[in-house]
């Protein structure tokens, strides 16, 4: 009973009740989380206030929820559901629960590039504020970004894209893009210096509809596109040989997922910083909720938002009035409940 | 193959391992040469040989003796130490990405610094060791107990890696949300965080020998067992292996191995990622080679990186690290992808 097939005409899919169940109750909680994340602000609302605001436009509290609040809990949520997207998809491409998109060059790409922005321009232009902020650093991060899985993706392409190599490949360029940071790091003034550390462990604060529209269209566009490769990453886990016999375009199918997930976590990153341990973990704790063999794709995106969601409330209530970068949150939130669902998972 | 021609075979194995072997000591002797005689003030070698044997207390006797002789004796120690751990650690998950930090050692030795200094208001180096070895040991001693619990009779590769990412992941959180709240932390941070070898006194050699001299004795009773457990669990049992002990003893010589070394040193965890890669191709599979290879791999790389930290950019240094990972990557790459990588 475990696995009902949904027939339309001659298309079939596979449906596992308990991932069902776990998409829709991620649903409904992401929904709520983002609605008490909107309460929060200079004035605190009440839930009504908040239904109100977003659904009625003549309610006082419309321009507030619209301009300000509504935004920053979309880029939180949307983000969230790329990264973990992102991470689902190179975890099952790599085989290996300890692939992110960092091993890309995506997070670490965006983070030198950013980190030299700030560096170089930091006395000049008092850091990251007015336009630097606004424009540069999202571009940078992007740049960055894709630069970075550009090179990865080039060193580790040898007639053929081997999941084995990609890890290695990635490991190394990693290794010069973090420690290129680290340095960065030491050579300016330690105000840039921290400046760079809130937007490198990935802040949600002031976020506006220019980070929104960017995510969405990017999961608009690639969501589909990575379901539709959902059945090749099944078949890609019993390895290569095998899957070519079973009729999968190998190469092609891997090359344009990695894609996928490079261009989600590039998009994600230029809006909210390298916000650390979602990619990782939401695929691994939606794979352990599930209870399948490789991480499910849509679970994934959407505990991806919650934990980001969830991260960004506590990141804000925690220590009122003064805001936690999200990222360090993520990470509080996220790593306790993966131990919990290891050590359950030992029955 | 009858028995009179695997032995002529057997003996060249072992023929060209031994030259291999002491062709990485030549290599660690000329990276140690190097880094005695070469920084901002260089010593021509044969006043450096008269510092260490018949000092008088020139300029040239203070500079070898007091920053030259130890810097590298920690460079030796701390390679040898990450070569090892990274080995031992890549052959116990299995999982070409696992590095010593997996455990939580960097991470832990961060938090316990960062904490030290805005709680306590610590502010020499030495203490900061001691409070890095202390969280180091504390953090990896969690993550096993996390592993242990975890997987069925014993941790296995995958729950002990997840639980080493997920608790790496919590510490380096909350030493961000330290760094960020108090500015001094962050300064002593970001150098730390860089990884270097300089400015340390004979006194931190001192601090840290005695656990990488045991993590070392630990990691070389561990190899026959690891051999055994690369075969897979099952055929490990089968061959007469105790498996939560070998697994136990292979972990505390990581613990104690990249702990002291990153302790005392910053975050280089990544030399023990990178070198085992490097060494596969020359030793194979079999951990009693593997471990020493890595061991002395990771020694030379690191002193040869920090020789030319210490001239590419005068009048200043640049960071053992940072070097490391300009010239150590590139090349991990190149090797990768000229070579079909030897998988674990």
């Amino acid at each position: 009973m475990t696995r009902r097939p949904l027939r339309v005409g001659r298309l079939s899919w596979r449906v596992r009740p308990r991932a069902v169940t776990l998409c829709v109750t991620g649903l409904v909680l992401l929904v709520l989380l983002m609605a008490l994340n909107m309460r929060i602000g200079e004035i605190d609302m009440s839930l009504a206030d908040v239904l109100a605001g977003t659904f009625d436009v003549n309610s006082p509290a419309h321009f507030v929820i619209m301009e300000l609040r509504l935004p920053r809990a979309l880029t939180g949520a949307l983000v969230g559901m790329a990264l973990a997207l992102s991470g689902a998809i190179i975890q099952s491409i790599a085989r290996n629960p300890l692939a992110s998109p960092e091993i890309l060059g995506v997070t670490t790409g965006a983070s030198v590039a950013v980190v030299a922005g700030v560096v170089a321009s930091g006395s000049v232009n008092s850091g990251v504020s007015g336009l630097l902020a606004t424009l540069g650093v999202p571009a940078l991060s992007l740049v960055g970004g894709l630069l970075g899985a550009a090179i990865v993706y080039g060193l580790a392409w040898r007639r053929g894209l081997d999941g084995y190599r990609l890890v290695l490949v990635g490991i190394g360029v990693a290794a010069v893009f973090t420690n290129v940071k680290f340095w960065l790091l030491t050579v300016g003034d330690v105000n840039d210096t921290s400046r760079a550390m809130v937007w490198i462990s990935g802040s949600l604060n002031a976020r506006g509809w220019e980070h929104v529209v960017p995510t969405a269209l990017a999961l608009v566009v690639l969501v589909p596109v990575t379901l539709l490769g959902a059945r090749s990453l099944d078949a890609l886990r019993f390895g290569d040989d095998t899957v070519t016999a079973l009729g999968v375009r190998v190469n092609l199918a891997r090359a344009l997922l990695i894609l996928a997930a490079v261009l989600l976590a590039a998009v994600a990153t230029a809006a909210a910083g390298p916000i650390a341990f979602v990619a990782l973990a939401a695929p691994q704790i939606a794979l352990r909720l599930a209870r399948t063999a490789q991480p499910p794709l849509l679970c994934s995106a959407l505990v991806g938002g919650v934990l980001t969601t969830g991260a960004d409330l506590i990141a804000r209530i925690a220590f009122s009035p003064i805001e936690l970068p999200v990222g360090i949150v993520t990470a509080v939130l996220g790593a306790p409940y993966l131990i919990h669902l290891i050590w359950r998972s030992r029955k | 193959m009858s028995a009179a021609t695997v032995a002529p075979r057997l003996h060249g194995i072992r023929q060209r391992r031994l030259t291999v072997l002491s062709a990485l000591l030549g290599a660690l002797a000329v990276a140690v040469v190097l880094s005695v005689t070469i920084g901002s003030k260089s010593v021509p070698l044969a006043d450096a040989w008269h510092a260490l044997t018949s000092p008088t207390g020139t300029e040239n006797d203070i500079v070898i003796r007091s920053l030259r002789v130890p810097r590298t004796v920690l460079g030796v120690l701390s390679g040898v130490a990450l070569g090892v751990a990274g080995a031992l650690m890549q052959g116990h998950t299995r999982n070409p990405l696992a590095d010593p930090g997996l455990l939580g050692v960097t991470q832990g030795a961060a938090f316990a610094m960062v904490s030290s200094i805005i709680l306590l208001g610590v502010d020499s180096l030495l203490a900061y060791i001691w409070f890095g070895l202390a969280g180091a040991l504390v953090a990896s001693v969690a993550v096993f107990a996390l592993g242990m619990v975890g997987g069925r009779g014993g941790p296995t590769p995958v729950t002990l890696a997840l639980a080493g990412t997920a608790v790496s992941a919590l510490l380096a959180a909350l030493t961000s949300a330290v760094v960020l709240l108090d500015e001094q932390a962050m300064d002593v941070f970001r150098f730390w965080q860089a990884g270097s070898i300089s400015g340390r006194s004979a006194d931190v050699v001192w601090q840290v020998l005695p656990f990488i001299l045991v993590g070392l004795v630990l990691a070389m009773i561990n190899a026959p067992g690891l051999n055994a457990l690369s075969l897979g669990e099952d055929v490990a049992r089968g061959l007469g292996q105790n498996i939560p002990m070998t697994r136990t003893v292979g972990v505390a010589a990581v613990t104690l191995l990249s702990g002291a070394a990153v302790a005392a040193c910053g975050s280089l965890a990544f030399v023990g990622l990178i070198v085992p890669h490097l060494v596969r191709p020359l030793s194979g599979t079999d951990h009693r080679w593997l471990l020493p290879y890595s061991g002395l791999v990771g020694a030379a790389l690191l002193l040869f990186a920090d020789v030319i930290g210490r001239v590419v950019a005068p009048p200043g240094e640049l960071e053992v690290g940072v070097v490391l990972a300009l010239i150590g990557a590139p090349f991990f790459v190149a090797l990768v992808r000229r070579r079909k990588p030897v998988r674990l």
